[in-house]
């Protein structure tokens, strides 16, 4: 058995180009697959890929993996067992893809959500979440009785800034009278962390709590304590069916399988891709039926014109929360400029981290 | 009927056999729980035991990872099982693991770019200094106010947690990079980076100071008074009082070198393996050592076995997942089943089971 194995993986190494040979792709998730929300939206794109290509893509993952000399380990294995593509699926694996792929360079690396490409073989991509979160924000601000919205924060990095900064300016452009409260958990999935956020948030007076982290934990609190929430990455109805208003619901599947295909007709190489509502990479949950018809309608038309061009979320005059001009009247912010963001914008009240 | 009858002497043979049966009992029912996952069950005991260390495919790479894995679980939890035979509990070394390697990147980011020779020895001396003063929080707590180590101890653990994160946001924020958490990547300092000494070998300063570290306690805990005076403490406490041994200082001896051996520990992961100062730095060695320590018998070269097995089902674990498909969380119940055996057998370490015909009733 160990020889069959050891010479599968030796003829998979010698004949990485032969189109009958399945295309090995690698998937490293800093989560279980069983999160019900981030990690579990990249697997199910991976389920997608493995059933769009069949027996020509071989699909394998490793769950939990920790930054660090894990994940560059992990990544290390998958590379030596003649894995043709390796999806590392979270921010924090940005050093360990790089230092692997500086090693392996006839294996593509795609990273999501970072932003270190020292190296050709290495993609990245990532998605708009700040669209999603405009769409939330103004659900949530006409939807809050209390005026308080509850921010579970994973880590202060620029995705996670611009998306609550996002949600706020479409709160408040519906609710003047909104206020955000922002717990950090500096962590993506620690059920127990996020469930005391979300009890300390609703003991804040927040009934709506909003999170960027990755377990269903804050929508059940919710439920129980009888307030509104919104999930994350993947629809979380089934935790919350009252509390539940909506997500953000990733969709990775026509990416992923664009690349792999890219890699199978020899055509891929590094990019840097920034996907939104408009290309189907995020997708709105179903609308829960407590949320009036009009407003329905009216975040179906926030989706949809933010999908065309015609708006965008980031619209001048917005002032950073110092109160300095950041963008004038009418200007629409830079991509290089969300892609760095680390500020709060005015009249959020929480210290921004640092 | 069966009856449960205390041994007059723990039974050395099985305080040495048990560790091994442990691990034949873990590769039986995990085999049985890999099974009725529909997985192969002796192509996983294989990948799990055996391919980090003798495939073709993998073995030249997993062998020196192994070492990169084991030698902080074996620094620390040396220092663990000095302090646990004296019945001192340390809880919180994954607390003194970050403080300790916050403290030698400190040092490394205050020179940086400056190159010198002076440099890595001195972020040695800040990582175990800092472990050391981490550590003796709930030490002087102890001594002082006689509160209970355990708690302290791990507490302190969420404490440095939070000051970790702090400076990955502030102070040792990487100044070119703004927007994103995380300090300098300690690698591309020379002056600063554990290499490893020996290409391919996974062999860095970490691993050389492991294996001093378990001489040395190897030597005081059988050739040494403290050593002597350590396990009477732990098994005669009164008896250890009368003897002049003072329990304050021992307190303070045993958690002050599990502290600074995880101090070191950390500083040697921060500016090797790990890199760089993040958020997410700490991922547990802290802990996993805990059971390092108990799993090697709180004998300072059992501690170097158990570090190695603990490594090894860590890194055979993730090409189980990667190979056969198993989830993750059965790999972590496979390594929760070694400590569950080793302590359920240990119960007949202290009592045996003998047969005797219905008397007693």
């Amino acid at each position: 058995m160990k020889k069959l194995l050891t010479a599968a993986v030796f003829a998979a190494l010698a004949t990485p180009a032969m189109s009958d040979d399945p295309t090995k792709v690698g998937f490293i998730y800093i989560g279980p697959v069983g999160d019900f929300g981030w990690t579990a939206g990249h697997d199910r794109a991976r389920q997608e890929l493995q059933d769009h290509f069949g027996d020509a893509v071989e699909t394998s993952i490793v769950e939990n993996v920790d930054y660090g000399a894990d994940a560059e380990r992990v990544m290390t294995q998958m590379a030596l067992s003649g894995t043709d593509m390796i999806f590392a699926a979270s921010f924090g694996y940005g050093p360990d893809v790089n230092s692997v792929a500086g090693r392996f360079p006839d294996v593509a690396f795609q990273h999501a959500t970072g932003y270190i490409q020292d190296h050709p073989n290495i993609s990245l991509y990532d998605a708009r979440f700040y669209e999603g979160r405009a769409v939330l924000g103004h659900i949530g601000g006409k939807m809050t009785e209390t005026n308080t919205i509850g921010y579970i924060a994973s880590f202060p990095i620029p995705a996670v800034v611009s998306g609550i900064n996002s949600a706020y300016l479409h709160a408040k452009a519906v609710n003047p009278d909104v206020e955000f409260r922002i717990i950090w958990t500096y962590s993506w999935f620690d059920p127990s962390l996020e469930a005391d956020a979300a009890e300390t948030l609703i003991e804040q007076g927040a009934d709506v709590i909003m999170q960027h982290t990755d377990s269903t934990a804050a929508v059940r609190v919710a439920e129980d304590a009888g307030v509104m929430a919104f999930g994350q990455a993947s629809d979380m109805v089934d935790f919350g069916p009252t509390a539940h208003l909506s997500a953000i619901v990733d969709r990775w599947a026509p990416y992923y399988i664009d690349r792999v295909q890219a890699l199978k007709d020899g055509t891929w190489e590094a990019q840097n891709s920034w996907m939104g509502f408009a290309e189907g990479i995020i997708e709105m949950a179903p609308w829960n039926d407590r949320i009036p018809a009009e407003l329905q309608e009216e975040a179906d038309a926030l989706v949809a014109s933010i999908a065309a061009g015609e708006y965008h979320p980031f619209t001048g005059p917005i002032n950073r929360q110092d109160g300095t001009p950041w963008l004038a009247e009418g200007e629409v912010a830079e991509d290089s400029a969300l892609a760095t963001m680390d500020f709060f914008v005015e009249g959020i009240t929480s210290e921004f981290p640092n | 009927m069966i009856r449960l009858e205390k041994r007059k002497e723990p039974s050395r043979i099985w305080r040495i056999a048990n560790p091994f049966l442990a691990v034949a009992l873990t590769m039986i029912a995990g085999g049985l729980m890999f099974a009725a996952l529909g997985k192969d069950p002796l192509v996983a005991i294989r990948l799990i035991f055996f391919d980090p260390l003798f495939s073709e495919t993998f073995a030249s790479y997993s062998r020196p990872q192994l070492l990169i894995k084991a030698a902080p679980l074996i620094l620390i939890g040396v220092g663990l099982a000095i302090g646990f035979k004296a019945n001192i509990w340390n809880i919180g070394a994954e607390g003194q693991y970050i403080i300790g390697a916050l403290f030698g990147a400190g040092v490394a980011l205050a020179f940086f770019p400056a190159p010198g020779w002076y440099i890595f020895p001195l972020m040695i001396l800040a990582g175990a200094f800092g472990g050391f003063l981490w550590a003796m929080i709930p030490a002087i707590l102890k001594t002082r106010f006689n509160t209970n180590e355990i708690l302290v101890s791990l507490l302190l653990v969420y404490v440095a947690e939070r000051i970790l994160a702090a400076m990955a946001l502030g102070l040792m924020r990487n100044p070119d990079q703004p927007g994103f958490p995380g300090s300098r990547d300690l690698r591309r300092y020379e002056a600063a980076h554990n290499a490893e000494l020996i290409a391919n070998t996974g062999m860095h300063w970490g691993g050389v100071a492991a294996m001093i570290a378990v001489i040395f306690a190897y030597v005081m805990m059988t050739r040494h008074m403290l050593g002597f005076h350590v396990k009477l403490a732990g098994q005669a406490p009164r008896a250890a009082r009368f003897g002049g041994v003072s329990p304050a200082r021992l307190v303070v001896i045993c958690l002050g070198i599990s502290g600074a051996l995880a101090g070191l520990a950390g500083m040697f992961e921060v500016s090797g393996p790990g890199g760089q100062v993040r958020i997410e730095f700490a991922t547990g060695y802290g802990f996993t050592a805990i059971i390092v320590a108990f799993l090697g018998r709180l004998n300072p070269l059992g501690v170097v076995l158990a570090g190695l097995l603990l490594g090894l089902t860590y890194i055979g674990g993730e090409l189980a997942q990667m190979i056969l498909q198993i989830p993750g969380a059965a790999i972590q119940v496979f390594q929760g089943m070694l400590l569950f055996f080793l302590l359920a057998l240990d119960f007949q370490t202290n009592y045996r089971i003998r047969l005797t015909r219905g008397a007693a009733a």
